[in-house]
């Protein structure tokens, strides 16, 4: 294992290039003390997005040897096998600098997806009862981990290519909430996850898949959206 | 909003169509491997297929799905490849349909009734 490890990070806007670093190696190292170590010794004016260090806010993702990923939960060891890294922000969101991306995009969409509650009853009503082996919250609680982190939405090539697709973690959200009984807004959401934009653009590629750190299966949840919407377009409800 | 249901809809025919054709391809080449066991010549197909209601009825089933399931899917590449407006894709679309139910009865009707029947 050589001392130190050979850093090409991304600077600057969208336009821009990459700079070279040389960072000391130290055991148990993480991506995200590479870029620390960067910023705190090298150059303060590095911009980078983190929070929690330990992989539960999911803020610190970005693009790294060519894929997405939690840097903190990415031990360089892992992937800098040959001693060199490429760290650039995530793919398909605009970059505010560096690496640190506008979420602005990703979030706007699970909105646009319906993926928020909406209630049917108030603090008058009693609770409803979910229980744990219901089939419908079985398969919200597959998809229900999310942390927002837009992994699934840098590795996706459908988001690359069609601006408006409302993106694996929009859809999965939303999936969430089409099969919890509490909610009443899924009239408008299934007509608002339906079309091109939305899940019937799904290549079920699964890049999302295969890059989710929760180890969740947006594109299962999408094929669940297909299967919904299909049986409100023949009841006449979208 | 219609476009939502028109693509729910659009792909209910295009799996359900997928499903038939599934069934189809199964059968069409389970009975080429089958029927050319002992060679096979233009005569001994003929002498098969023409005046067949069933082999019609097979033939027929088969053609109207990929003339449902082929658009379905060429309308989706259109819409992500070029710049056509939906208007431009469903009028490609609709003549790709009429291509392959033209073609595909052109070839059903001329076996069936090759010979002479």
């Amino acid at each position: 294992m050589s001392n130190s490890i050979h850093v090409s990070v991304w600077r600057g806007g969208e336009q821009g290039q990459f700079e070279a670093f040389d960072v000391p190696r130290q055991p148990s190292q993480t991506v995200l003390d590479v870029v620390t170590y960067i910023q705190r010794n090298i150059d303060p004016t590095l911009s980078y997005r983190f929070a929690c260090r330990v992989g539960m806010c999911g803020s610190c993702a970005m693009t790294v040897n060519g894929k997405p990923r939690w840097t903190c939960r990415t031990h360089v060891n892992k992937v800098a096998g040959d001693g060199t890294l490429e760290i650039s922000p995530l793919r398909n969101l605009k970059v505010v600098k560096d690496l640190a991306c506008d979420m602005t995009d990703f979030f706007d969409k699970m909105n646009r997806a319906e993926g928020k509650f909406h209630p049917t009853k108030s603090r008058h009503d009693d609770f409803d009862v979910v229980l744990p082996d219901d089939p419908a919250r079985k398969l919200a609680a597959q998809a229900i981990e999310c942390i927002g982190c837009a992994v699934c939405y840098s590795a996706c090539d459908v988001v690359e290519w069609n601006k408006d697709y409302l993106g694996p973690a929009a859809l999965n959200r939303a999936w969430t909430l089409v099969n919890d009984v509490r909610d009443g807004g899924n009239k408008a959401r299934l007509t608002a996850v339906s079309g091109d934009a939305g899940c019937h653009a799904c290549h079920s590629q699964q890049g999302c898949v295969k890059h989710c750190p929760k180890n969740l299966s947006p594109t299962f949840s999408i094929t669940g959206l297909k299967r919904a919407t299909a049986k409100a377009a023949l009841k006449g409800e979208l | 909003m219609p476009g939502a249901a028109v693509e729910a809809k659009l792909w209910i025919w295009q799996r359900l169509s997928a499903a038939v054709l599934g069934i189809c391809v199964i059968v069409h080449l389970a009975v080429i491997v089958y029927a050319v066991q002992g060679g096979l010549t233009a005569d001994e197909i003929i002498n098969r297929v023409s005046g067949n209601l069933a082999w019609f009825a097979f033939y027929s089933v088969f053609v109207i799905a990929v003339a449902i399931h082929a658009p379905i899917g060429v309308r989706a590449i259109l819409n992500e490849m070029t710049p056509l407006r939906p208007g431009a894709v469903h009028a490609v679309m609709a003549t790709f349909c009429l291509i392959i139910l033209a073609m595909g009865f052109r070839a059903i009707i001329g076996l069936y009734t090759a010979g002479g029947v």
